[in-house]
C-alpha cells in the first residue's frame, strides 16, 4: 500500500504534501493543547511498538500464509485521532527514510492514505459508533472489523486515484480499482481481527488504557445526527467494498453472465465513458505527457555542429526514429559510464 | 518478520554511517535535505516515457556515496530489495500500453516497456537519494533540519522519540517471537488467540515503559522540548553546495545530455 516516488507526479505529490503538512500542523497544535504531557513519550514509544508488533506473526488458518498488525486503527483506539495521526505519520517517515517503504515525495500521499482514514474516518465515525467505551468483546470485534475494512478500502481507493492522476503507471482506473479493493478487503479483515484481539486483551487486562481516550471523546462528542450519518456512511462503505469484492472475485463469470442476460454493448458504454474522461483528465494533469524516449534536447542551447549531426537522426521519417533511439541508448550508456568514473575518481581521492 | 529484523539491522548500519566524518557529513543538514528534495522533484517531473534524460541524474547519488565515503554494498543491497517492489508495480505498464513507441533494428519496443524502464530508473534514483541522505546526515540531523524548516515541534519530538525506542522495542519483539517459536510444536500457539495475548502484553509493557520514561524525563527537567547544542550553521559552504547541485539538476532537467553525447558519437562515425 505504500506508494513509491517512481509512480507519483510532482503535482499529485506536492498537493498531498500540502494536505498532509496542514493536517500535521493542525494535529500538533491540537495535541499541544488538549493532551496531557504524559502522552508525549507515550506517542513515541507506541510508534516504536508498531514496528515491534509487526515482527510478531500469526498463521491464518487454511491459507498457509501469516498476518500481522498494520497498526493505524490500534493507535487511533489507544491515542485518539490527533495523536494517532502524528504517530502514524512518524512511523511512515521512518519507513520512508530507512526501509525505503514508499518514497519521500510520495510521503504526503502515504501519510494521507494510511493516516487520515483510520484516524479521522474509521475510528471516530465507525469504531466509536459501534463500540462506545466499556462494551464487550463482540462489539469490539464488530467495530474493529468494520473500521479496519473501511479504513483500508478508502486508503486503497485513494492510492488508485493518486496513481491514476499521476499518470506514470499505465494501469487503467477500473482494473486498478478491481485489483486493489478485494486485496485490501482481505487485508482489512485481517487487520480488524488483529486489532480486536489486541484491544480485547488489553480491555481485559488493563481496561483504563482503552477507557481513557474513550471518556475524553464521549465528553466532547455529540449524539444523534452525527451517529446516524456515521452508520450510514459505514454501511455505504462496507457495501461498496463487498460489492467490488464480488464483482472481481470472478470477473469473467460476471461478464459472461451479463452478456448472456443482456445485449453486448450495454455495459461497455458507461465503462468506456468513465474510462475515457479519466484518460483525458490524466492527459491534462500529467506533466509533459508526450515526452518520448529519443526526443532531441530542444529546450536547451545546442551548439550548431551538434545539431547539424543530430538533424538527420531527428527527421520524422521511420528511419529517423531508429537513429534517435540508437543515439539515445549510446548516449545513455556513455553518461552512465561517466557518472561511474566520476564516482570512482572521487572515491580514490577520498580514501587516499 | 525477517523483513523487519533485517530492516532494523540495516537501519542500525545506516545510522552508524551517519557518524562518519567527511566534507559532506560536516555540511549543515538543511543543505542536504534541501538538495535531496530538489533532486526528487526534478527526477519525478519527467514524462512517463523519459529514459535517457534520467540517466545523468545518477551522478548525484554516486558522488555523494564517493565523497561521503559510504560503502556501496549496503546501499546497493537495499536498492535491489526496493527495486523488486517497483518492478512488480511497473510490470503492468507493458500489459496495458502496447502501442509501439520505437524500434531497435527489427525489435519493436512498446510504450509500456519504455515506461517500465523509466519507472525502474526513477525508483533507483529516488530511493538511492533518500538512503544517501540518511547515511550522510543521520536521523537526528534530519529532524533538526525539519524543525528549522518550520515543522511543528510536537511532530519533530515524536520522530525523535520513535527513533530512540525502535531498537529497544524491536529487540523485544524479536525475543518474543523467538521464544514463541521455540515453544510451539506443529504450529500450535501460532494462531490469532495467542497472538492477541502476545501483542497485547507487549503493548502493556510498552505502556508501562512510556510511563517510566516520562517520570525519568520529568526528574531531569523535561519541559516539552529537546535541547540540542547547535554547532552547524548555514554558511558559505552550504550555500555553494545547495546552489551548485540545484543548478546541475536544472541543467540536466532541460538539456538531454545523453542525447547530445549520443548524437555527437554517432555523428562522428557516420
Amino acid at each position: 500500500m505504500h506508494m513509491a516516488d517512481a509512480l507519483v507526479s510532482p503535482a499529485v505529490g506536492g498537493a498531498m504534501w500540502a494536505a498532509t503538512a496542514g493536517t500535521i500542523a493542525y494535529c500538533a497544535k491540537k495535541v499541544r493543547h488538549d493532551l496531557d504531557e504524559r502522552k508525549v513519550p507515550l506517542m513515541g514509544v507506541l510508534g516504536a511498538f508498531v514496528f515491534a508488533a509487526q515482527m510478531i506473526n500469526f498463521s491464518i488458518p487454511g491459507t498457509g500464509s501469516s498476518g500481522h498488525l498494520g497498526g493505524g486503527l490500534l493507535l487511533a483506539v489507544l491515542l485518539g485521532p490527533h495523536a494517532a495521526f502524528l504517530t502514524i505519520a512518524s512511523v511512515l517517515v521512518v519507513q520512508a527514510l530507512f526501509f525505503a517503504d514508499g518514497g519521500l515525495l510520495a510521503l504526503g500521499c502515504n501519510i494521507f492514505n494510511l493516516g487520515m482514514f483510520p484516524a479521522f474516518v474509521a475510528y471516530p465515525v465507525i469504531y466509536r459508533t459501534i463500540a462506545p467505551a466499556g462494551v464487550g468483546q463482540g462489539r469490539i470485534m464488530a467495530a474493529s472489523l468494520a473500521a479496519a475494512v473501511a479504513g483500508l478500502l478508502l486508503g486503497a481507493f485513494a492510492v488508485v486515484l493518486e496513481t491514476v492522476f499521476s499518470g506514470i503507471s499505465a494501469l487503467p482506473f477500473s482494473s486498478f480499482v478491481l485489483l486493489m479493493q478485494p486485496i485490501h478487503l482481505a487485508i482489512g479483515i485481517v487487520e480488524g481481527l488483529v486489532t480486536a484481539a489486541v484491544v480485547g486483551f488489553v480491555a481485559k487486562a488493563n481496561p483504563e488504557i482503552i477507557g481513557v481516550p474513550a471518556q475524553v471523546r464521549a465528553a466532547a462528542g455529540g449524539l444523534g445526527f452525527r451517529q446516524v450519518m456515521a452508520s450510514l456512511l459505514a454501511v455505504a462503505v462496507i457495501t461498496g467494498g463487498a460489492v467490488s469484492w464480488f464483482a472481481s472475485e470472478n470477473p469473467d463469470g460476471l461478464e459472461w453472465a451479463i452478456k448472456g442476460v443482456t445485449g453486448r454493448d450495454e455495459l461497455e458504454v458507461p465503462k468506456d465513458g468513465v474510462h475515457g474522461t479519466l484518460a483525458t483528465l490524466q492527459e491534462k494533469i500529467a506533466f509533459l505527457p508526450d515526452y518520448s524516449f529519443g526526443k532531441p534536447a530542444g529546450n536547451g542551447p545546442v551548439s550548431p555542429d551538434v545539431s547539424a549531426h543530430a538533424n538527420p537522426a531527428t527527421a520524422p521519417a521511420g528511419d529517423g526514429r531508429l537513429g534517435t533511439s540508437v543515439s539515445g541508448i549510446v548516449g545513455g550508456a556513455l553518461t552512465l559510464v561517466m557518472a561511474f568514473v566520476i564516482g570512482f575518481v572521487l572515491r580514490r581521492r577520498t580514501s587516499s | 518478520m525477517a523483513h523487519i529484523e533485517t530492516a532494523l539491522r540495516d537501519l542500525n548500519r545506516l545510522d552508524l554511517l551517519a557518524g562518519g566524518d567527511s566534507a559532506i557529513h560536516r555540511l549543515d543538514p538543511r543543505a542536504k535535505v534541501l538538495v535531496v528534495l530538489v533532486f526528487l522533484v526534478t527526477v519525478v517531473s519527467f514524462g512517463r516515457y523519459e529514459v535517457s534524460a534520467l540517466i545523468p541524474f545518477a551522478v548525484f547519488p554516486m558522488v555523494m556515496v564517493a565523497a561521503g565515503g559510504l560503502p556501496p554494498g549496503i546501499l546497493g543491497r537495499k536498492l535491489l530489495v526496493v527495486l523488486s517492489f517497483a518492478a512488480v508495480v511497473g510490470l503492468f505498464n507493458p500489459l496495458f500500453d502496447r502501442a509501439t513507441l520505437m524500434t531497435i533494428g527489427p525489435v519493436a519496443v512498446s510504450g509500456g516497456w519504455v515506461s517500465f524502464i523509466s519507472i525502474i530508473l526513477r525508483a533507483m534514483l529516488t530511493v538511492s537519494a533518500a538512503l544517501v541522505l540518511v547515511a550522510v546526515t543521520g536521523f537526528a540531523g534530519i529532524c533538526m533540519a525539519l524543525e528549522r524548516f518550520g515543522v511543528p515541534q510536537a511532530f519533530v519530538l515524536q520522530l525523535l522519540f520513535l527513533y530512540r525506542y525502535i531498537f529497544v522495542l524491536g529487540d523485544e519483539g524479536a525475543r518474543m517471537t523467538r521464544a514463541r517459536e521455540l515453544r510451539s510444536f506443529g504450529g500450535r500457539g501460532m494462531g490469532l488467540k495467542a497472538y492477541g495475548a502476545l501483542v497485547g502484553s507487549l503493548l502493556l509493557r510498552t505502556w508501562n515503559r512510556a510511563e517510566r520514561i516520562h517520570m525519568a524525563m520529568l526528574s531531569r527537567g523535561f519541559r516539552g522540548e529537546f535541547h540540542v547544542r547547535r554547532t552547524s550553521r548555514f554558511g558559505r559552504g552550504e550555500l555553494l553546495f545547495t546552489a551548485g547541485w540545484c543548478s546541475i539538476f536544472m541543467l540536466l532537467r532541460f538539456i538531454n545530455v545523453p542525447h547530445l553525447v549520443g548524437a555527437l558519437v554517432t555523428g562522428v562515425f557516420q
